[in-house]
């Protein structure tokens, strides 16, 4: 900072641009994400433009949007799996730009997909211990001939992933394919797989997918009990409207790529654009 | 609904450590080691078997090896033999160089070559893997095709190679029975590493790139090296295989390691089972014998294999076999006896 441009005229100061409402508890903190004007085109579509968005270090975002609106797209951009066209990601106040999607998430974002992406061939444990791979260092010598660092490793892994397993209760399916996983439990696990690997933020792409109320209801209470004890943000896609509403402190809405409105539920559920845009329809089926 | 995934689907199945699957592979391994020293120590095996000693060695470590990364890895490589070659070729020289310049004996020069062939492979295996981190599928399976041809082709047409009639080894040529132990020692050694691998947090972020390569490296797997890592890897394991290949003759042909050698290996990994390294064995050994073996009745000897060929493809893949085999496994009949004392307490689904 010590050779800025004295320069540049003089204008006069405003509230920069992502500066997105977030908790109050968060406020003294670094956000967790902090996303300026990222977009992408695909072709001449601009599938997400101007999308800005501040995240706190403990709070639980939703993203929210018709089918097709650029949702699972924001995540891509969010793990570089798409390099974005423009804009900025700073995570806990680090550009992310030009890093590979493994790097992502050793520098702390973890995610699920839409459709399930298990290790389907191998075990429960096994895929939870994929994620804890990163907490331990292994190289090749210790593998091929198992030295104690392996044994001390392994020992430590086989804890640490029962431990996880107990969050939702899969210690005793440890052992089981996860392909053979009936579809909730798969849910479960990509959640668990993904928080192995110390995030600081968790992304969950639709996880009430197919979950009947009952489940959903469990899930939710299961997110806030995952923010809860691993004080981490949490950001997550999400159609069913109760499990939005009732645990997403921030929401976005997003609508042919572009965000319409920011806000807390109560900010969103009175938005005119937004009850046009999106839950406008729902409110009209359920009146008619 | 809902609370009954919570709950457990299945008795995880008592895994007793003596009947654990790696144990009853190198169980195998060694048992076969054992009998096959004994008659050919004893002078109780024929002149066939004395002389199929190390190829079925050299084909076992091929298969092991091509397994790592058509079964484990989940890549299509049809250049495997190119490895060997490399192999055969330069540990071959530094033995013959060896002998002459120091008369160095058996037991030291043979390990030492083997590790040089192996890694000198293992630089192709990296040179062959960095176009593997950008392909997939049928791209990869020409590149390493095409690969394998060059290598023979540059072998054929080089000077110090001894070009297309070969690199004469007679000086460094070694009889069965002394080569036996060495073959025996470097196949339970890889498998036994294999195995290893396979149970560490590498082999399982290898699997984890097999299933799936957009959640493996969402789930921080650096693809790029875990890939490298298994092309060195196995190439290193084909030029020992090489090394030991070479002390066997008299002269070795960069014409043998074509493609249809590759193929070949491919075969007994398929028909040994994706990602089964105790299957890779049976199938090396058993495809390399049973041609042997069936002399007696030659005159369907050809049919009998192709038959036996498929019989083996259908109980590996077929999901009836499959079933039959689990119904066959020790383990799991234990565990049925086991269960049906206590009983009761079906399964949820
Ligand atoms: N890789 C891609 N190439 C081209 N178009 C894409 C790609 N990924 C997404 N899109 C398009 O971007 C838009 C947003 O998709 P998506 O992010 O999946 O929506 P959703 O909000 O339902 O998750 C869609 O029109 C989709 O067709
Ligand atoms: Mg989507």
């Amino acid at each position: 900072m010590s050779n800025f441009n004295k320069n540049y005229p003089k204008t006069k100061m405003i509230v920069p641009p992502s500066n997105t409402l977030i908790p109050e508890r968060d406020a003294d903190k670094l956000p967790v994400l902090d996303v300026r004007n990222l977009g992408i085109d695909f072709g001449g579509l601009k599938a997400v433009d101007n999308f800005t968005l501040t995240i706190g270090k403990t709070e639980i975002a939703g993203l929210i949007g018709p089918n097709g609106a650029g949702k699972t797209t924001v995540f891509n951009l969010l793990t570089n799996v798409y390099k974005p066209t423009r804009g900025a990601i700073l995570l806990d106040g680090e550009p992310t730009a030009g890093k590979e999607p493994y790097e992502i998430n050793k520098m702390g974002i973890a995610r699920t997909f839409q459709n399930i992406r298990l290790f389907n061939e191998m075990t429960v444990i096994d895929n939870v211990k994929v994620g804890l791979g990163g907490s331990v260092k292994e190289n090749l010598f210790d593998a091929l001939f198992h030295t104690p660092r392996y044994r001390k490793n392994e020992k430590m892994l086989n804890e640490k992933a029962y431990e996880l397993l107990g969050i939702f209760g899969m210690e005793d399916i440890a052992k089981l394919k996860a392909g053979n996983l009936p579809y909730g439990a798969q849910r479960r696990l990509e959640i668990l797989r993904a928080l192995a690997t110390k995030p600081k933020i968790l992304l969950l792409d639709e996880p009430a997918a197919g979950m009947n109320p009952s489940e959903t209801a469990e899930l939710m209470e299961n997110i806030r009990r995952i923010r809860d004890t691993f004080n981490i943000a949490i950001m997550l896609i999400e159609h069913d409207m109760n499990l939005v509403m009732g645990i997403c402190e921030g929401i976005a809405v997003l609508n042919f790529g572009q965000i319409i409105a920011k806000g807390t539920p109560d900010d969103i559920k009175n938005n005119e654009t937004v009850i046009e845009a999106y839950l406008g329809r729902k409110e009209n089926k359920k009146n008619a | 609904m809902a609370t009954q995934i919570n709950k457990p689907l299945e008795k995880t199945p008592i895994s007793k450590k003596l009947l654990n699957k790696d144990t009853i592979t190198v169980f195998i391994v060694v048992a076969f080691y054992a009998v096959y020293s004994t008659l050919i120590y004893t002078n109780t095996a024929g002149r066939q078997m004395l002389n199929m000693a190390i190829t079925i060695s050299c084909y076992i470590l091929m298969a092991v090896s091509l397994n790592l990364v058509v079964g484990f890895l989940g890549e299509l490589s049809l250049g495997h033999a190119a490895f060997m070659s490399v192999g055969a070729y330069s540990g071959s020289m530094l033995s013959v160089a060896l002998l002459q310049s120091t008369a160095m004996p058996l037991y030291i020069r043979l390990p030492l070559a083997m590790i040089f062939g192996g890694l000198v492979a293992t630089i192709f295996g990296i040179i062959i893997g960095i176009p593997v981190l950008r392909l997939n599928g049928d791209y990869l399976a020409i590149v390493t095709l095409a690969f394998g041809e060059i290598v023979k082709n540059v072998i054929i047409n080089l000077d110090f190679t001894g070009g297309a009639i070969g690199y004469d080894t007679k000086a460094i040529y070694s009889t069965p029975k002394a080569l036996l132990p060495y073959a025996a020692a470097a196949v339970i050694i890889s498998v036994l590493l294999i195995i290893n691998l396979a149970k560490s947090k590498h082999g399982r972020a290898i699997t984890a790139v097999r299933d799936n390569k957009i959640a493996a490296s969402a789930t921080g797997i650096n693809i790029t090296y875990y890939k490298l890592m298994v092309f060195a890897f196995s190439a290193f394991i084909a030029g020992v295989a090489g090394v030991l290949w070479g002390h066997s003759l008299s002269i070795i042909k960069a014409a043998k390691f074509d493609f249809n050698m590759s193929i070949e290996i491919l075969v007994i990994v398929v028909l040994g089972g994706m990602g089964s390294i105790r299957g890779s064995v049976i199938a090396a050994i058993l495809l390399k014998v049973l041609p042997e073996a069936l002399r007696a009745v030659d005159d369907y000897r050809m049919l009998i294999y192709s038959l036996l060929l498929i019989l083996m493809m259908l109980f590996n893949s077929a999901p009836q076999f499959a079933k039959l085999r689990e119904k066959l496994n020790i383990k799991n009949t234990l565990v049925y006896f086991k269960n049906r004392k206590e009983k009761k307490g079906g399964n949820v689904e």
